[in-house]
């Protein structure tokens, strides 16, 4: 019998709710679970509903429920708007002196009031509460705060300790391992893969939901022996980090639909130029300023066909946190080798989604070295290859003359308007563009899981791999998971696809872009199911959804 | 020494009388005496928009980054940002750094970032066959506004002073002694240096009688006075027919971007360990 845990903690925004869920989920990572949690709020500061759902399993998990067994209520509206989320078991720790409730009582206030403390450590005691409530022993209360609270841990465990003493152990949480995973959301996650990958400047103007990722490198620049800078608008973001680039620094760049959409005119500039470059795009609900702090895979095809001209780039969609480790740091080297621009295209769910990673399987640095320049000259930026790629030289190579340019250009970087030259360059960027494709062959650029018996297969890509597979267990089906966009790994789809009689896109917007995106590699899909409403797919939304199309 | 060729093999297409031959050739003799006093050209980066005044990336044989219009100046920013021991030029025209990209020339000044950028500015969209720009005079009657514009143009001096800029000057092309002297100056000039440099458009806006009779060389004065600097400034608006001074308006050292980026060292850490302590800190 499979070990499950599903917890949701609520209150109002400003309430550190996102910082309460954290402590929750060390918990369940001490006692040996995998777990994932959800991060929900609306677009504003002070006031709203925030919650963030929890779930803790003994095998590798990405997605949250819908229902859950423990509700963590620091308001009112916590109780009253997920009454759909009980079953008969469910358990509600609430503040009694702010919440009236069935389940157990903490008097947070009074609490407080006892020990003197500030109302910031409220969330000390719900947690402490509910540790008691699940059975959670209090060494690994005490050992969780002490390593995860940045200050006053002790009087952080006083108050823990007041509720703990106060409830009763009801739904016992028992552990499942002594393993211990690393709690990591996807945009730290992408920023840590950037840094194994070689980075050396970051640049970003916020916008949610990326803007995690600026505040996370920010925080550790120095540690990470990285310049962060935050530019007047994102298209001074993607010409200034084209200018690192330029200078030799590996430079990345993060922004949402809307600040990428100013990124356009740089990002071509990026192709035509040949200078690397590496994109961190998080999708959020659409379009326009749409619904910024909810979710959706609906710029998939803005990503793929952006900016004007035609020029190679590299797109990989990570499916968890683990994968997006991985990929940022492909992506930082894939860039520099071919002196193209690479996309890490993430959603909310998978910026903000929190992930346990095993770092056992991660390697820790790779940086590969670009083909660069021998000090033959004179050096010329674009000289020809049968890869497409030009050795590369930087400003302040003795004798070398590096000039970059947005003007068709020949090999030494002087505009020109000359047809044969203008075919010549431009094939030999398409060069590079087959040459990638080539070298992603030894990439794992399609995941499957499960197996094909049934002859039906899910096709999604980014963060509903979670729900997908889990849900593709329980039905006795297969999920095909392109990781890698651009260049399509198409042979590898095909591959894939052996045994598959019918696939089904599963995909967050409301046209099927990854089945367009097959249409377009001659794969036709058999039916889609498509969601947009903000929120992530469920198991149970997807289950229900799939019954329909598989009936 | 033999100076460097500072010529490349590419066709110059500048209009006869194009006041940016006189540009490029100041250009090339305070590189040439640069070179010759010591520094290694392999240092110096030329940045430029698109205009007419961009195609001197072409032309002059340093590194360049051609860039797009109005983008000179982040892509120089992030040049200077990656590695302080280039000097970066930012060649930019009046329509590129003024109209299009003018939040990167104000936030530039802002962070008194330590580059030199040259203006241009021959109040004319010249490579689009002549439209107004953010400094023709009201009533310009360009392809766009065959009746006259309806606005006035603005004053990019004032607009430096109040943004930051610690090195602001304004040049005439046939005044080239005084060019040269103050290019110099502002590459020399630790921090942001912003030189508006009028220069006729042969073809669209030839306006050399006018600037002849008008301009003159600016009095002495104490250039670290923001508000003379104002004052002088102010003097000509670009639209009415005042008399028009030349040279350095304002300068002033102040700390830089770049220097106050260096404040914060980086720790060439050992990436392998960071990382492995980071993720450890999460279990």
């Amino acid at each position: 019998m499979t070990q499950e845990v599903s917890i949701l903690v609520g209150g109002k925004a400003g309430d550190g709710i996102n910082s309460a869920g954290a402590m929750v989920t060390q918990l369940l990572n001490h006692l040996g679970y995998h777990t994932y949690m959800y991060f929900d709020y609306p677009s504003l500061i002070r006031g709203g509903h925030n919650f963030v759902i929890i779930r803790g399993t003994d095998h590798p998990v990405g997605v949250h429920y819908d229902h859950v067994d423990y509700i963590l209520a620091l308001s009112q509206e916590t109780v009253v708007r997920h009454s759909s989320r009980i079953k008969d078991t469910t358990e509600t720790i609430y503040n009694s002196d702010l919440v009236r409730s069935s389940g157990q009582g903490v008097p947070i206030q009074s609490i407080l009031h006892d020990e003197n403390a500030p109302a910031i450590m409220g969330n000390s005691a719900i947690i402490g509460g509910f540790a008691k409530s699940a059975g959670i022993d209090w060494k690994t209360v005490s050992e969780v705060f002490s390593a995860h609270i940045p200050k006053g841990v002790d009087a952080n465990l006083r108050v823990a300790r007041r509720a703990y003493d106060q409830l009763t152990t009801v739904r016992p949480v028992q552990p499942v391992g002594n393993q211990r995973f690393s709690l990591l959301t996807g945009n730290e996650a992408i920023g840590l893969g950037l840094v194994a990958g070689g980075l050396s400047a970051f640049i970003s103007y916020p916008m949610t939901p990326s803007s995690g990722l600026l505040h996370f490198l920010a925080e550790h620049a120095q540690q990470f022996d990285i310049t962060v800078v935050h530019p007047e608008n994102e298209i001074a973001v993607i010409l200034m980090a084209l200018g690192f680039s330029y200078a030799g620094k590996r430079a990345a760049v993060g922004t949402s639909g809307g600040g990428f959409c100013l990124m356009t005119e740089g990002l071509s500039l990026s192709g035509m130029a040949e200078i690397p470059l590496v994109l961190v795009v998080s999708q959020r609900t659409g379009p326009s300023t749409g619904v910024p702090t909810y979710t959706a895979q609906s710029d998939l095809h803005f990503i793929l066909n952006a900016g004007q001209g035609e020029f190679p780039r590299f797109v990989v969609a990570p499916g968890d946190a683990g994968e997006a480790y991985i990929w940022s740091a492909h992506a930082m080297n894939i860039a520099t080798k071919f002196q193209v621009p690479a996309f890490i295209l993430s959603d909310k769910t998978l910026s903000e989604g929190t992930y346990s990673i095993e770092t056992s399987h991660l390697p820790k640095v790779w940086v590969d070295e670009p083909v660069n320049w021998d000090g033959t000259l004179p050096y010329r930026r674009y000289a020809d290859s049968p890869s497409g790629i030009s050795p590369l030289a930087i400003p302040g190579s003795k004798g070398a003359v590096v000039k970059v340019n947005s003007y068709s250009h020949d090999e030494s970087g002087i505009t020109t308007e000359e047809a044969a030259l203008v075919v010549q360059m431009t094939e030999k960027r398409m060069r590079k563009a087959a040459r990638l494709s080539t070298e992603m062959e030894d990439f794992d650029t399609v995941s499957t899981h499960g197996s094909p018996r049934s002859g039906t297969a899910i096709a999604c890509w980014g963060s509903t791999k979670g729900v997908c597979c889990e849900v593709a267990d329980e039905l006795g089906l297969m999920t095909i998971q392109p990781r890698v966009l651009s260049p399509f790994p198409v042979a590898r789809f095909r591959n894939a696809m052996e045994g598959v009689s019918r696939l089904i896109a599963v995909e967050e917007n409301a046209t099927g872009q990854l089945a367009a995106l097959l249409r377009l590699n001659n794969i036709l899909v058999d039916a889609m199911v498509l969601h947009y409403d903000g929120r992530p797919l469920t198991p149970d939304t997807l289950r229900s959804r799939l019954k329909e199309v598989i009936a | 020494m033999t100076g460097r060729q500072l010529v490349t093999d590419a066709q110059n297409t500048w209009c006869p009388g194009c006041g940016n031959f006189t540009i490029q050739h100041t250009l090339k003799t305070v590189l040439s005496d640069l070179e010759s006093q010591g520094k290694s050209l392999d240092d110096v980066v030329l940045v430029s928009g698109i205009g007419c005044h961009a195609k001197i990336a072409d032309y002059v044989n340093i590194n360049s980054f051609y860039a797009i219009h109005g983008r000179a100046i982040p892509v120089a920013t992030g040049i200077k940002l990656a590695d302080k021991g280039l000097t970066v030029i930012c060649c930019v025209g009046d329509g590129d750094a003024y109209a299009e990209g003018l939040d990167h020339l104000i936030f530039a000044a802002k962070r008194n970032i330590d580059i030199t950028v040259l203006v241009h500015n021959n109040r004319v969209y010249g490579l689009t066959t002549g439209q107004y720009t953010p400094t023709s005079p009201l009533g310009f009657a360009g392809r766009s506004t065959p009746a006259g514009t309806l606005e006035y143009p603005i004053n990019p001096l004032e607009l430096m002073l109040a943004s930051g800029a610690t090195y602001v000057a304004r040049c005439y092309t046939k005044k080239m002694d005084q060019l040269k002297q103050v290019i110099r100056g502002g590459i020399d000039h630790h921090g942001f240096a912003c030189i508006d440099i009028l220069q006729i458009c042969a073809t669209f806006f030839p306006m050399t009688d006018y600037y002849n009779v008008h301009t003159y060389e600016l009095p002495v004065y104490d250039r670290t006075d923001l508000s003379v600097a104002c004052e002088k400034a102010r003097e000509w608006d670009y639209n009415q027919k005042n008399p028009i001074g030349l040279g350095v308006f304002y300068q002033r050292s102040f700390p830089t971007f770049d220097d106050r980026m260096a404040l914060q060292p980086l720790q060439k850490a050992d990436r392998e360990l960071v990382i492995e302590e980071f993720l450890k800190s999460r279990q």
